[in-house]
C-alpha cells in the first residue's frame, strides 16, 4: 500500500476566489475539539460517476434529521459539487469564527450543517483546477479546521474513483474517528465493475462497509405503471451478495426525486408517497440500526 | 501570463519529453476528447459509440484511449474484459475489436476485476504519459480519449501531453438537469482556461418515452432548460439529444454496439448525426489548417 502513504508535499496556500479569513493552522488538539463532538462519521463512496452518491447522501442527512439526528454534511467533491444545491443553500457562505470556519446551516430550521467547496467560490461556474496537492490541502482544512459542534452523523459525499480526495479523506478523518462505508452504486455491470474496485479500497484502508445501496434500479411509468429497468436490476443486490457485504436496498428512478433535489426541496418530508422514499427510509434506519447509539 | 496554459498544467514537458510525444503523436490526424464536469453522463458510452461509428467505414483508422485510470468502462463497453496489453519493439500494442480499431486503458493492466488503482495525481499523469509516449497506435485518422468526471489532474495532465499534438476539440457531455449542467459549465471554463476548442455538447438521457404507453418522462428534468439553453447562454453548438434507452446499457453491459444492434432506434438515428457533425468539424478544421500551410 505504498500509494496511501502521507503527501509529503508542503501545504500550498489555497487561493480563493473569494476573500475567506485563513485559519491559523490548528494545533493537533484543535483538530480533536472540532471533532470531538461528532459521533459518527459515514463516508458515501463509489468507484462510478453519477449513481447517486449525493443524492443518498442528501436523503440520508433528511432522514436522519426527521428522527431526531444532529447531521452535518462534508462534501469533499472539490471539482463538481452537488450538495448546496441539492440543499438550497447554494448562495451562502462561510464565516468564521473562534475555533474555525463555521459551517453553512441548511434546512429550513437551520438543522443541517454542509461544508462545501461550493461556498468558497466567486461565482458558482468557477472551474477549480486543482491537482492533488491542492486538493489534499483543502480537505484536510476542511477536516481540522471546521467547528462541527455536536453531531450523531457526520456525512462525507465524495466524488467518484479511489484517488487524491478518498485517499485524503481517510487519512485526515480516520486518527480522530472510526469510519464507516456506504457504497452506492447503479444496477448495471459497467457500474457494479467500479464498485467492487471501491469495496478493494475499503478493504486496503480498513473501512467498515455497512452496505451497498442500488440506485435507479427500475422506472415505473407514471402513465400506465409498466416497469422499465433503464439501467438494468439487481447487479448491486449480486455484489453485496458476492462480496459478504449488507445489502441497504434498492431506490427506484423517481423523478419527483430528481426534481426535488433540482429545488433543494426536502424530498423526505414533503413526498413520503413517493416511488423512491421507503427505500431511502428502509436505508435510513439500517443506518440508524446499524451504529452504536454511544460511541 | 502568458504561459498560462502551462502555467496552469504544472511544469512544461521537458523539451526532450515533449519531442518525443510529438514524434509518436505525428501520427494522428484527428483528436478529441470527450468531457464533463459530471460524472455517470455517458462519457464512455459516447466515447466507445463515437470511436466504433467512426470506425464503421472500413478506410478509417481508430484509437480509443481511456484515460478513466481509477473507474475505466472502456474495456467492458469494447467488449475486450480481461484483455491484456502486449509489449512490441516499438511500444505497447493496443487491444484491437477490429482492424481499423484500437483501444488502450489501464483496465488491460489489471490482473483481477477486484484489482483497484488507488493512486494519487503524480501515478496518473506517469501513466497517462505513458500512454500517449509508448503506445504503438500506427497512423491513426482519429484518436477518441475517454476522461473521469472533473477538471483535475488527468484533464491538466491530457490537455499538456497533447500541447505537442494536434487537437481538434472537445465534446461535452452532459444530461438535462441543472445538478449536471452546473458542473459542467465548470468543465467549458476549464476548456476556456486551457484553450482547448469545444467542438459542441451533447444532452444525454434527455428523455424516457415508456415502451408501453409511449408517454413521454423527464427523469432527468431539464428545469433550467436544459444543454439547449445553456449552449445558447454560452454559445456553444448543441450536437443532438440522445434519449434513455434501455438497450443503451444493455448493450454496454455485453461489450456490443448499441449502433449495430438497434439501427432504427431514435438514439441511435440521434448518435449517428452527432458523430457525423464531429465528422464534419475535424475534416473541416483540419482543410482550413492546410489551407493556412
Ligand atoms: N433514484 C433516483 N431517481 C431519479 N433521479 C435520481 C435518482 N438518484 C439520483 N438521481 C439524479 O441523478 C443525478 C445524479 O445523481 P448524483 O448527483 O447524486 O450522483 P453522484 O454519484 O453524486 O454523481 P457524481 O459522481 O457526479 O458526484 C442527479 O441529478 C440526481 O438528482
Ligand atoms: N442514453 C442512455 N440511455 C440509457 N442508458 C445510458 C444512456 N447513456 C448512457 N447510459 C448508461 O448509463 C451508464 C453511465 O454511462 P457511462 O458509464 O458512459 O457514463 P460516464 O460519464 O462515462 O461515467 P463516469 O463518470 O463514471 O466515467 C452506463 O451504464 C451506460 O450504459
Ligand atoms: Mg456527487
Ligand atoms: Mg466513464
Ligand atoms: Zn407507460
Ligand atoms: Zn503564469
Amino acid at each position: 500500500m505504498e500509494s496511501l502513504t502521507t503527501d509529503h508535499n508542503e501545504l500550498p496556500r489555497v487561493r480563493y476566489t473569494r476573500s475567506l479569513p485563513t485559519p491559523v493552522p490548528p494545533a493537533d488538539s484543535v483538530i480533536r475539539s472540532n471533532l470531538a463532538g461528532v459521533r459518527h462519521v459515514l463516508l458515501v463512496l463509489s468507484g462510478k460517476g453519477g449513481v447517486g452518491k449525493s443524492t443518498v447522501a442528501t436523503e440520508l442527512a433528511l432522514a436522519l434529521r426527521l428522527a431526531g439526528k444532529r447531521v452535518g454534511i462534508l462534501d469533499v467533491d472539490l471539482c463538481g459539487p452537488s450538495i448546496p444545491r441539492m440543499l438550497r443553500v447554494q448562495d451562502s457562505a462561510v464565516h468564521q469564527c473562534n475555533s474555525g470556519w463555521v459551517p453553512v446551516f441548511a434546512h429550513q430550521d437551520k438543522s443541517i450543517s454542509l461544508m462545501s467547496i461550493g461556498f468558497l467560490l466567486e461565482k458558482p461556474d468557477d472551474a477549480v483546477v486543482w491537482r492533488g496537492p491542492k486538493k489534499n490541502a483543502l480537505i484536510k482544512q476542511f477536516v481540522s479546521d471546521v467547528a462541527w459542534g455536536d453531531l450523531d452523523f457526520l456525512i462525507v459525499d465524495t466524488p467518484p474513483g479511489t484517488s487524491d480526495e478518498h485517499i485524503s479523506t481517510v487519512e485526515a478523518l480516520r486518527p480522530h474517528k472510526p469510519l464507516a462505508a456506504i457504497l452506492v452504486t447503479t444496477p448495471q455491470a459497467v457500474s457494479v465493475a467500479d464498485v467492487r474496485r471501491e469495496l478493494t479500497f475499503c478493504k486496503k484502508t480498513g473501512l467498515r462497509v455497512l452496505g451497498i445501496v442500488e440506485n435507479m434500479s427500475g422506472f415505473v411509468c407514471p402513465h400506465c405503471s409498466e416497469c422499465t429497468n433503464i439501467f438494468s436490476k439487481g447487479g448491486g443486490e449480486e455484489l453485496a451478495k458476492h462480496a459478504g457485504v449488507p445489502f441497504l436496498g434498492s431506490v427506484p428512478l423517481d423523478p419527483q426525486l430528481s426534481q426535488s433535489l433540482e429545488d433543494g426541496r426536502d424530498f423526505i418530508q414533503e413526498f413520503p408517497k413517493s416511488s423512491a422514499f421507503p427505500a431511502l427510509a428502509h436505508i435510513a434506519q439500517q443506518i440508524l440500526d446499524g451504529t452504536p447509539r454511544s460511541s | 501570463c502568458p504561459n498560462q496554459r502551462l502555467c496552469a498544467a504544472g511544469a512544461a514537458p521537458d523539451p526532450a519529453e515533449a519531442a518525443e510525444l510529438r514524434a509518436r503523436l505525428r501520427s494522428v490526424k484527428h483528436t478529441v476528447l470527450v468531457l464533463s464536469g459530471k460524472g455517470g453522463v455517458g462519457k464512455s458510452t459516447f466515447s466507445a459509440l463515437l470511436a466504433r461509428g467512426l470506425a464503421a467505414r472500413d478506410d478509417t483508422q481508430v484509437a480509443l484511449l481511456d484515460i478513466d485510470i481509477c473507474g475505466p468502462s472502456v474495456p467492458r463497453m469494447m467488449g475486450l474484459e480481461g484483455e491484456q496489453v502486449h509489449q512490441s519493439g516499438s511500444g505497447w500494442s493496443p487491444v484491437y475489436v477490429e482492424e481499423n480499431l484500437g483501444v488502450m486503458s489501464v483496465g488491460f493492466l489489471l490482473s483481477s476485476p477486484d484489482d483497484a488503482v488507488i493512486w494519487r495525481g503524480p501515478k496518473k499523469n506517469g501513466l497517462i504519459k505513458q500512454f500517449l509516449r509508448d503506445v504503438d497506435w500506427g497512423e491513426v485518422d482519429y484518436l477518441i480519449i475517454d476522461t473521469p468526471p472533473g477538471t483535475s489532474d488527468e484533464h491538466l495532465s491530457i490537455v499538456q501531453y497533447l500541447s505537442a499534438a494536434h487537437v481538434d476539440g472537445a465534446v461535452i457531455i452532459t444530461t438535462p438537469q441543472e445538478v449536471s449542467l452546473q458542473d459542467v459549465r465548470k468543465e467549458i471554463n476549464f476548456c476556456r482556461k486551457v484553450k482547448l476548442p469545444i467542438i459542441g455538447v451533447v444532452e444525454n438521457m434527455s428523455g424516457f418515452i415508456c415502451p408501453k404507453c409511449k408517454n413521454e418522462s423527464q427523469i432527468f428534468p431539464p428545469t433550467t432548460g436544459g444543454a439547449e439553453k445553456m449552449c445558447q447562454n454560452l454559445n456553444i453548438s448543441l450536437l443532438g439529444k440522445v434519449p434513455l434507452d434501455p438497450q443503451i446499457g444493455k448493450s454496454c453491459d455485453k461489450g456490443q454496439s448499441f449502433l449495430a444492434e438497434v439501427p432504427e432506434s431514435p438514439a441511435t438515428l440521434s448518435y449517428r448525426s452527432i458523430i457525423q457533425r464531429i465528422q464534419e468539424y475535424c475534416e473541416l478544421q483540419h482543410s482550413q489548417e492546410e489551407k493556412i500551410i
